[in-house]
């Protein structure tokens, strides 16, 4: 699996996004969430189960002046 | 949780002192004009004061200069290269303050409208400082018939310049009697001006503190008047020693006063448009705030405890990016015990963002004011980074009271934090010690000296008139001493060009590292904040997406400053299905928002396109300024080791596994070398390649901005802009063929 473009080593069975999220320590309250380019929306961050070979981006909208 | 609705009302000044005070007062000139009103939001008049002999000007500003610099810091920096010469220093007589908000800024329809920019020749960086404020002076100045108003010579004594937008008159008067404390002379002077209680919301003030006659770090304060509070708040032009300079000129305070502030006082185009964008604007702010950045609730101290999950908040002097303390000052902290909650905190009409949160009757525990209770306004997350982790401190008493102290004295948070910061790692080093700082213990997280040398810096004493200098002066100074390694004090001293840096550790992302030294002014976050896209998201891996990205993001976000716009408004709230655009990190709806905004106030049609060379314009006249002035080269946007890298071994060590992995990834030694080579090695061969790679940006940005590898503009460039004038090709043609 890749975690925005970069290899995500700490795939497991039954990996949801709110997993990858919490594994990362994402913080941020502005995210938008891609798997294979398919947008993801907050209340399904916890459903969307994520496969080996996906490719999972989360981008964090910036902030601040 | 503190509610405004339970708040008491602050006492009101002594009239009878204010009365003594404006009886003191001498008038040197005054003259009455006829207010040019607003039409599209120009007045397209110039206001010029020399207080030398104390004329007033009142000049057109002529269409060529509209067309190429659209407004605010465009006019700022036009007219203030007209007032100098390339042999002006920060103290001469004819270094300009110039002030200008912009032909959209006084609209009270969208959120961020009343942004001024200030600028001038700075005390630290020797170039054009640039610098935007909140509060009700930008606003008032347009109304009272001025897109720009032009400060030079020096003053023999105190003064202070009236502007009356109603009377039509402008006056230079002695003012012996006023305190120098911005939060006291910004009440004097609101409840000079005011002519009852109800008018004090009708008058600005501009004026800095106690501690910019020989500060280089001052600061201008702009005040607003709170009527709910009954207080006069302070924002500020922070960076840079503006406020050193409108010292040295004895100016005192700048007064605007205006009364009948309405919607269109601009006279825009189209009112509907810019209706239509402000109600969706507001219903954003109220649906999607809660869910996003809570600006409301905490202003923009939201982030403190975010980044530093990210390793991004400057801990120790930018050694590390964060604090396992996060949580003592986490933004519930300052919402549920410091900041007051349900106020109507926009520093200018009609915006629902409310970031300027403030935290009221709060008790000073030590200085001058010791046993008052004040408002504090802030902190803002950069006054909390900077002198909160940056320097050791957690502690949210400790903050606001340096925050509020910073304020009144006129320092600039920013600027105090990144050098304090500074300096306490020069005493946990042995550069400094209780002896040549007399007797100030500055090692991480000693509140209580901290503020002493805060105190020290405004009575302009012992080891304040040190601090006073700021970090660049600083270590040129320990360096002739023969106080620590020259060598050491460049890699940790985080400045550049002479400014302090913000607060943002950047050794993981490339392109905020250009975003910081790639700047014309200095390490200011507010030309490109590029961490998320580059050290997070990856989104910008190679050097010509950070080039393009280092093209991109400083020149629309040049753009606020030309307009007099906010820029949190943009990013700091996003529409709901901003996730289903092509671009999110752009926040293209709001883009089209301010080109609507442009075209409602002006009724000129804009793209995307024109916004850009708008700002390109202006950004290549600073970039010339730069070398005017003989800075503004490619040597010239050098950056400290600190930004880059880890620079002592405790700082290796605290991420190892991650440099270690990196001389792998992306060095291209192999794990058994990785494994056999010293600590030393490892941190040098880091540190060639990462600065190597700052090199390689380099060498992608500057031509994507049109300049040559010595960061030149190319004539070409200015031809293509339209901004082939006579004085910049007389600068620029001569550079074009050397080599950096």
């Amino acid at each position: 699996m890749k975690l925005n473009n970069r290899p995500y080593a700490d795939w497991h069975e039954g990996l949801t996004i709110r997993g990858v999220m919490e594994h990362m320590n994402f913080t941020w309250p502005k995210l938008v969430v891609k798997v294979n380019g398919q947008l993801i929306w907050p209340e399904d961050y916890d459903k969307v189960v994520l496969n080996e070979d996906d490719d999972l981006k989360i981008h964090h909208l910036l902030g601040g002046g | 949780m503190i509610r405004m609705c339970d708040l008491p009302r602050y006492a009101d000044a002594d009239m009878e002192e204010i009365k003594k005070m404006k009886e003191a007062h001498e008038v040197l000139n005054q003259v009455t004009y006829d207010p040019t009103p607003l039409h599209r939001g120009y007045t397209d008049k110039r206001l010029k004061i020399d207080v030398t002999d104390n004329s007033v000007s009142i000049i057109d500003i002529p269409q060529e200069v509209k067309e190429k610099f659209t407004g605010g810091k465009g006019y700022c920096l036009r007219y203030l290269w007209d007032a100098t010469n390339p042999d002006t220093k920060w103290n001469s007589p004819e270094n300009a303050i110039t002030m200008s908000a912009g032909p959209i800024a006084g609209i009270t329809q969208y959120g961020g409208t009343g942004k001024c920019l200030v600028c001038t020749i700075s005390p630290m960086t020797d170039i054009p400082i640039d610098s935007n404020v909140g509060g009700y002076f930008g606003p008032f100045l347009k109304f009272s018939g001025f897109d720009v108003i032009e400060l030079t010579g020096k003053a023999k004594e105190d003064v202070i310049i009236v502007i009356d937008g109603n009377k039509g008159t402008i006056s230079i008067e002695k003012a012996p009697l006023e305190h120098k404390d911005a939060h006291i002379l910004g009440e004097e002077l609101t409840a000079m001006y005011a002519e009852d209680e109800n008018d004090r919301k009708n008058v600005a003030v501009v004026c800095s503190g106690s501690a910019a006659e020989h500060c280089n770090l001052s600061m201008l304060n702009f005040t607003f008047y709170d009527p709910k509070r009954n207080v006069v708040r302070l924002k500020q032009a922070g960076r840079g020693g503006i406020g050193r300079v409108f010292a040295d000129k004895h100016i005192k305070a700048l007064v605007c006063h205006f009364r009948g502030v309405k919607a269109n006082l601009n006279d825009v185009y189209d009112i509907k448009i810019i209706n239509k964008d402000g109600l969706k604007f507001h219903r954003e702010v109220a649906t999607q705030d809660d869910k996003q950045n809570s600006m409301r609730k905490s202003g923009t101290a939201y982030s403190i405890r975010t980044l530093s999950d990210y390793d991004i908040l400057p801990t120790h002097n930018y050694k590390y990016g964060g604090t396992d303390k996060v949580d003592e000052m986490a933004p519930e902290v300052w919402r549920e015990k410091w900041l007051t909650q349900g106020g109507a905190d926009g520093c200018w009409y009609g915006c629902s963002m409310a970031c300027a949160k403030t935290a009221d009757h709060f008790l000073l525990k030590t200085g001058p004011y010791k046993g008052h209770r004040v408002c504090v306004d802030g902190p803002e997350y950069e006054s909390a980074a900077g002198l909160g982790p940056n320097c050791g401190i957690t502690d949210p008493q400790v903050i606001l009271e340096l925050n509020f102290y910073c304020d009144t004295y006129g320092i600039d948070t920013i600027s105090y934090g990144t050098m304090t910061a500074f300096l306490m790692e020069c005493y946990e080093n042995g550069i400094l010690n209780k002896e040549r700082t007399g007797g100030l213990e500055l090692v991480w997280g000693n509140a209580e000296a901290d503020l002493e040398m805060l105190h020290q810096m405004a009575r302009n004493e012992g080891f304040g008139k040190i601090a006073a200098l700021g970090a660049h002066k600083q270590k040129l100074y320990f360096a002739e001493q023969g106080w620590g390694d020259p060598a050491f004090l460049n890699d940790i001293a985080m400045e550049q060009k002479g400014l302090e840096y913000s607060e943002y550790g950047c050794k993981e992302s490339l392109a905020q590292q250009g975003g910081y030294g790639l700047t014309n002014k200095g390490p200011q976050h507010d030309e490109a904040w590029l961490i998320f896209m580059d050290q997070v998201n990856n989104q910008i891996p190679t050097f010509e997406d950070k080039a393009e990205a280092l093209y991109y993001y400083p020149m629309f976000r040049t753009w606020f400053g030309l307009l007099g716009l906010c820029k949190l408004p943009w990013n700091d709230i996003v529409p709901a299905d901003n996730s289903l655009t092509d671009e999110p990190a752009k926040v293209p709806e709001h883009v089209d928002n301010y080109l609507d905004l442009y075209y409602g106030v002006t009724g000129t049609k804009i793209d995307r396109d024109d916004m850009i060379r708008m700002s390109e314009r202006v950004y290549n006249f600073q970039r010339i300024f730069n070398i005017r002035l003989g800075k503004g080269l490619r040597k010239n946007d050098a950056i400290p080791y600190r930004s880059q890298g880890p620079v002592t071994e405790e700082e290796y060590l605290s991420r190892q596994e991650r440099y270690d992995r990196q001389l792998v990834d992306l060095v291209g030694y192999t794990r058994e070398e990785v494994e056999k080579m010293t600590l030393k090695e490892k941190m040098a061969a880091t540190r060639r390649h990462r600065e190597s790679e700052y090199e390689k940006l380099i060498d992608a940005v500057y031509p994507k901005r049109g300049w040559t590898l010595n960061g030149v503009p190319t004539v070409a460039h200015l031809k293509e802009l339209g901004m082939d004038l006579p004085e910049l090709l007389e600068i620029v043609e001569p550079l074009q063929d050397v080599q950096p």
